[in-house]
């Protein structure tokens, strides 16, 4: 598209979408934290208000703090445009809106985030929209589930929280062949380790709290856009190719091209969901996604040390980390994800249930939370906490058995990381 | 130069072009051609309408003609934008060539590409555009993009 130098991705997570404050030469993003923006006349507003200009209207629609966020998230997935919300569950309501109405399925792998298969499974059914699960191994059982009403394929890249690596090229091509989006929930890999869009996804949603971020601090989401999807192709996806009756008729393919579904995503997405990323939110975020390749470069490297350790401990019965040589998905890790397969991982505990409990409790430097992507390690055990509202057979599709714990592996020095699991496991099989 | 120009090549076009022709402009206030003629007319350029349907009337200050030589001799036109179907699109560069001494480049609109078009128009000296817009690329390589969370390639340290 451009005549740009091409810059590493160290360069990009700095410097993509902040040049200098152009009121102030602020060299750092300054955090403008104004509701509302003056226009210079009438017709500059009716302008904005019409989509015929870019501009500041409005926090809930665009703000100049999180724009900047918006383009680093978009240049780093390699997309055309990116809308930052409220929280990850946010950004995959805000992909899907676009594409879905009342009788239309979002087909789905069954490994996900616990909190994203209810969703899926059970709240999106108040819109009139529904899921259907499946095992994204199995292509044959992915296309069968893909009917006239399917309007997207969803999976996650590094799948949460069983380690599990998605053969996104292979469901890209299903997504293809019906005309339809194939979706990509990248939070756990991260642009540094895995870019959808050149896999042939359409859309990328990120929890921007996780790695991202890295640092714990607040909550955020992101859709990035590819621009690479024709929305005209068929006649699935009347609000981007059809006059759209929630903006005066426009027609948001014709008018915007690739840029379309990023100013849907604004104009009507934002606008009538009003899930808002705020400015000190995309602050936050910003500061930490600027040493994101160094921060996931230690997190991989702990990260396979540990999984290491934990499979040749006898206390431990299996450990599901695609960056094992004794992984399924070892080899589809190494070609789809050769930087590394992440930094969450399960592993079970002989003992069953009481043991990982026990575990949990003994663990000094491990926090027991419900996150991951933090620079610190954290431990959960998902089958009571964040999977706890599936039924067993979900929670064992999801990778999330009673027996297994979840640890997102931090960038602390390795060999602490090792003795606190060491010291946890003692107690837990006494 | 054809579908792949260069950043520095379009803003070159877009700096040094001062009037189009705007080949195709729709009356109707949320079509793409209607958009992206007041936009350019709001950005300073001089935006000939043409439109054979609506000629006489006035949009933006400026009178809709039915054709290229129906454009008054004294309006030097530098570029021609053409919001019409690939295969409309020959014969309005055979037109433009003919009709407008001081024409510099031929832009075709997203979706619009003609290749023996483009060859023609090279062929007599023209810079082509083809499958672009130049309001998406004014406000990509302009900064206003950069309002929106578009990725817009530029990377720069200078204010």
């Amino acid at each position: 598209m451009t005549d740009r130098p091409t810059y590493g991705f160290d360069t990009l997570q700095i410097h993509a979408g902040a040049r200098p404050d152009p009121a102030t030469g602020a060299r750092q993003t300054p955090i403008y934290q104004s509701t509302a923006y003056v226009f210079r006349d009438a017709d500059h507003a009716a302008a904005l208000f019409n989509l015929q200009e870019v501009g500041f209207i409005y926090s809930r629609l665009t703000n100049p703090t999180v724009a900047v966020l918006q383009e680093r998230i978009a240049t780093l997935e390699g997309g055309v445009g990116a809308v930052c919300c409220s929280s990850g569950h946010a950004a995959q309501i805000m992909a899907l809106f676009p594409l879905m109405g009342p009788g239309k399925n979002v087909v789905s792998s069954t490994r996900l985030y616990g909190g994203s298969v209810t969703q899926l499974s059970q709240s999106i059914k108040r819109f009139g929209w529904s899921a259907r699960f499946v095992d994204t191994d199995d292509l044959d059982a992915v296309k069968a589930a893909v009917d006239n009403d399917t309007r997207a394929i969803f999976c996650e890249s590094i799948a949460n929280p069983g380690g599990y690596v998605t053969d996104i090229p292979a469901l890209a091509e299903i997504a293809d062949a019906a005309g339809i989006p194939l979706i990509v929930d990248n939070t756990s890999a991260t642009p540094y380790l895995c870019r959808p869009i050149e896999m042939g996804a359409t859309l990328v949603v990120h929890s921007t709290t996780k790695y991202l971020t890295g640092n714990g601090t607040v909550t955020g989401g992101c859709v990035v856009d590819s621009g690479q999807f024709d929305w005209s192709q068929n006649d699935k996806f009347p609000s981007m190719s059809q006059p759209e009756p929630a903006y005066h008729g426009l027609k948001f393919h014709e008018t915007f091209g690739e840029l379309g579904f990023t100013f849907h995503s604004i104009a009507i997405g934002l606008r009538d969901l009003g899930m808002t990323m705020n400015p000190q939110g995309a602050h936050y975020t910003l500061l930490g996604i600027e040493t994101l390749s160094l921060r996931m470069e230690r997190h991989i490297e702990n990260a396979e040390i540990v999984a290491n350790w934990l499979e040749n401990d006898p206390r431990v019965d299996f450990v599901t980390y695609a960056g094992l040589p004794s992984s399924p998905y070892a080899e589809r890790a190494k070609t789809l994800y050769p930087k590394g397969a992440g930094a969450l991982f399960t592993f079970a505990v002989k003992g069953g249930y009481d043991a990982c409990v026990k575990l949990v409790d003994s663990l000094e430097l491990f926090s027991h939370v419900a996150n991951l992507g933090d620079t610190r390690s954290l431990i959960i055990h998902s089958a009571s906490t964040t999977h706890r509202q599936l039924t067993p057979e979900q929670q064992e599709a999801a990778g999330a058995a009673p027996n297994v714990v979840r640890v997102s592996i931090g960038i602390e020095d390795s060999d602490d990381i090792i003795a606190d699991l060491d010291q946890a496991l003692a107690k837990a099989a006494s | 130069m054809t579908d792949d120009p260069t950043d520095d090549c379009l803003r070159r076009i877009l700096r040094e072009t001062k009037t189009v022709a705007c080949i195709g402009v729709s009356m109707n206030t949320i079509r793409p051609s209607y958009f992206v003629a007041r936009y350019l007319s709001l950005k300073g350029y001089r935006v000939v309408p043409i439109n054979p349907g609506h000629a006489g009337k006035e949009l933006f200050g400026q009178t809709i003609v039915g054709s290229i030589r129906d454009i008054p001799k004294d309006i030097q036109i530098d570029m021609v934008d053409i919001f019409r179907r690939s295969e409309h699109v020959l014969p309005i560069v055979e037109e433009a060539i003919a009709h407008l001494a001081n024409l510099k480049t031929i832009w075709m609109q997203v979706g619009v590409r003609n290749s023996e078009a483009a060859e023609l128009a090279e062929k007599h000296g023209l810079q082509v555009i083809q499958n672009r817009c130049p309001k998406i690329e004014y406000q990509r390589l302009f900064g206003e993009l950069r309002m929106a969370g578009f990725n817009t390639g530029i990377i720069s340290s200078k204010l």
